[in-house]
């Protein structure tokens, strides 16, 4: 088995090189989107519970949905390929993000912006100089959730075309060959546990003053 | 769709109940061996921080992952999907049942051991009463994992809903593909509904 894998290894490793690129890449575009999306709505959604009562309602079922289910039925709407995982993995990533930030501006106490503004900040100093920070915790714990997450679904991916490691997976499932199965799943949990890693370090690099 | 649900009713029933067979399986054993932890948390904070430590990091090992890995030790079919949504649930329900059981007033607890209940008498009679809802949100939050995680357990021959979706993908056939999206999104709605109306109701 390990001089199977090994051997792999040393004539596909190229490939392989390019599907960890590939993994990476769609988890970080469709990590980036969802950021764009989730961050602004949930500030908006955080000070109007008008919004909030239509935003969070539909993200709350979305969150229940299987990332599979997701996954397969935008096929028939985007079609197979990079793009489209980037879009379903968007859509999974979204929802923790997006409850995350209302749920960090929310728990903001007030006292925290009253005093800001007695001592004369504007709003939008408020805004960016105590508000975003004392959030920013709860936000990042979100980007993380949904970190994981997309890394995780992204295997799938592969499924409709996508490439990445998840490719590694399902040839091996369909060939029946163990030394495919345990490196592609190897290599996917090393990659989750490490993004994993490397975000929580992030995480204390910028937020040394509170630690969630 | 209506055509395909009519010819065959038996290719969309049957991943159906095996889906919530499979869920069902998952969750007795799940909820058996994390009460079994959980005994064991509330003995030794040493074993509790390791444990729950261990279970986050077996968490976010992607399950599509967790499955090829298991494969060359357990084989293809169920028993691999079951112990791998096992594990899977332990994080949820471990961290649900200690917190639960550890925000009840400890005052409360003093007073039923002051007069003169056994540990066991304690945890029966006041803790888990008192803790139910947050011990049954956990059991809520497991089952709807298992739902969602049980859909990609059909790549490893352990049936259920992921087997419409992965057919429908492989053929392109659209009502496939389409009675595998909703049945598996509605059957994670549906139970996350009801189990959350029950909670409210505890």
């Amino acid at each position: 088995m390990w001089e199977k894998m090994i051997a792999y290894i040393m004539t596909h490793g190229d490939a392989l090189l390019v599907q960890i690129g590939t993994h990476l890449w769609i988890s970080l575009a469709a990590l980036a989107a969802a950021i764009l999306i989730g961050a602004p709505c949930g500030y908006l959604a955080a000070d109007s519970p008008g919004i909030e009562k239509w935003i969070s309602a539909p993200f709350h079922v979305l969150r229940v949905i299987p990332s599979l289910a997701i996954l397969v039925l935008l096929i028939p709407i985007a079609g197979t390929g990079a793009l489209p995982a980037v879009i379903a993995l968007t859509i999974l990533a979204v929802p923790p993000v997006l409850l995350n930030t209302i749920v960090g501006f929310r728990d903001v106490p007030p006292f925290m912006t009253e005093s800001a503004a007695g001592i004369g900040m504007t709003d939008r100093e408020i805004l960016w100089k105590v508000r975003i920070p004392l959030a920013l915790p709860m936000i990042f714990a979100g980007i993380r959730t949904a970190l994981v997450e997309v890394i995780a679904s992204a295997a799938l991916a592969a499924r409709i075309g996508a490439g990445g490691l998840g490719e590694v997976i399902f040839t091996g499932l369909g060939l029946n060959r163990m030394d495919l199965l345990l490196l592609g799943g190897t290599l996917v949990a090393a990659l989750s546990l490490l993004c994993g890693g490397l975000f929580d370090a992030l995480t204390r690099r910028l937020m040394p003053y509170r630690q969630l | 769709m209506i055509k395909f649900l009519t010819r065959h009713p038996e290719k969309i029933y049957i991943p159906l109940l095996e889906h919530i067979q499979l869920v069902f399986l998952t969750l007795v054993i799940s909820v058996a061996i994390a009460s079994i932890l959980t005994l064991l948390c509330m003995r030794s904070e040493r074993l509790s921080i390791w444990l729950q430590q261990l279970l986050a990091v077996v968490y976010s090992i992607p399950s599509l992952a967790l499955f090829a890995i298991l494969i060359p030790v357990t084989g293809l079919g169920r028993t691999t999907a079951v112990i791998a949504l096992t594990a899977y649930n332990q994080y949820l329900l471990l961290r649900n049942f200690t917190t639960g059981l550890q925000e009840v007033d400890s005052a409360v607890t003093d007073a039923a051991k002051g007069i003169g209940m056994t540990w066991l008498q304690v945890l029966t009679r006041v803790q888990i009463p008192l803790a139910k809802r947050a011990l049954f949100a956990g059991i809520r939050l497991a089952v709807v994992s298992t739902i969602g995680i049980g859909t990609i357990a059909a790549s490893i021959n352990a049936g259920g809903l992921g087997t419409l979706l992965f057919d429908g993908l492989r053929t392109m056939n659209m009502p496939r593909i389409l009675w595998g999206s909703i049945l598996s999104a509605g059957l994670a709605i549906v139970t996350n509904a009801l189990l959350k109306a029950v909670e409210d109701h505890l």
